[in-house]
């Protein structure tokens, strides 16, 4: 098939789909509508577990086993990244180059990382109070590790990651979820049900039942998976070299 | 006029098809996808929206005293935001071994099998 037919063809296929959509776009509800059936639904079982963020309340309560699958992906897609970018026969690891930085650069990156590092923190533990939670707060906490790389060098970065230990982090925290969602079971009620602990007093850190437990640990997840994933994408581009074929 | 927003998550979504298609590039293809996506959180948000409404927490406002937006909506962008993120992870490492194995990223030259 050649580029031109191709082209033409998805023009094609494009222009029908382009009209289904717009068809269903105009019958959709007004934008902007005050009708909001489950948006309420969901608004009032939040306040009803004193949850303030109803968004985490959505994730790690009302809709907990699905957040579970989410996991399920993002831990799937970090072991496939693992397996396609290791080391291969032909080629072989060289020791990084220590590199100069400016100073500007290195002091910058020296100041805030610290203050990254507790931003990640502070958004994974107030995510059932405040915008935010594991998912992001992870992201943050992770990138954060990376300023060393930038501020200093990656032997710097290598010294104070591990990576053995955040793939073990990983796989804990995946567990530590599936765990958390067991004791419902075994304690009598369903699978990931927000029963378990007391609600406690709406918003303050410790409210919300199981939602602060469940957040931490997609946290910890995310942020362990963050991690990994970047070391073997900097791995390929830093350390592993093809072998000369000479 | 309150179509307009479900309109740009379809031209978003178009546009991105047509770079697919068009790509020349696997690295630009992969980008192409993430352009897609970013319809979908387009769409999401859209559909969620309330007119005057404001972020679904309630930390710092009274319950009940304003409307919020809708949260169910934004919880799955969120989920969206995640699983693009990984799968674009996934696809650039699946990139770089084919660029190593083949010496090329563009998706033309890359008909023939090798074992």
């Amino acid at each position: 098939m050649n580029r031109r037919f191709r082209l033409w063809l998805v023009a094609v296929g494009s222009a029908g789909l382009a009209a289904l959509l717009v068809a269903a776009c105009l019958e959709l509800p007004d934008f902007g509508g005050a009708w909001h059936p489950y948006g309420d639904r969901a608004v009032r079982a939040s306040l009803d577990r004193h949850t303030a963020n109803t968004v985490a309340s959505v994730n790690f309560d009302q809709r907990a086993f699905d957040t579970l699958g989410e996991m399920t992906i993002l831990f799937a897609a970090v072991l496939g990244c693992v397996v396609l970018l290791r080391q291969t026969r032909d080629e072989h690891r060289a020791r990084p180059e220590p590199a100069d930085v400016e100073p500007p650069v290195r002091r910058y990156a020296l100041i805030v990382l610290p203050v990254a590092l507790l931003t990640g923190l502070y958004v994974i533990a107030h995510g059932q109070l405040s915008p935010g939670g594991g998912f992001q707060g992870g992201v943050v906490a992770a990138t954060a590790l990376h300023l060393l790389y930038l501020g200093a060098d990656y032997r710097a970065l290598e010294r104070i990651r591990p990576v053995g230990l955040y793939e073990v982090g990983d796989a804990a925290a995946a567990c530590a979820y599936l765990v958390l969602g067991l004791a419902g079971v075994l304690a009598g009620t369903a699978f990931l049900a927000n029963t378990l602990l007391p609600y406690g007093t709406f918003n303050t850190l410790s409210s919300g039942g199981t939602v602060p437990l469940l957040n931490a640990a997609i946290g910890m997840e995310v942020a362990c998976a963050v991690v990994v994933l970047l070391a073997r994408f900097l791995d390929q581009a830093v350390e592993i070299e093809e072998e000369s074929r000479a | 006029m309150s179509v307009l927003p479900y309109l740009v998550a379809a031209w978003v979504f178009l546009a991105g098809c047509y770079g697919l298609a068009a790509s020349r590039n696997l690295i630009h293809a992969v980008g192409c996808l993430s352009v897609c996506q970013a319809a979908t959180y387009v769409l999401l948000l859209a559909v969620g929206y309330r007119d005057d409404a404001t972020a679904p927490v309630y930390s710092d406002i009274e319950p009940g005293s304003r409307p919020v937006v809708d949260p169910v909506v934004q919880a799955l962008a969120l989920t969206d935001v995640v699983v693009g993120a990984t799968v674009t992870a996934l696809l650039l490492a699946l990139v770089v071994q084919i660029s190593k194995r083949h010496g090329t990223v563009d998706p033309d030259e890359l008909s023939e099998l090798r074992g």
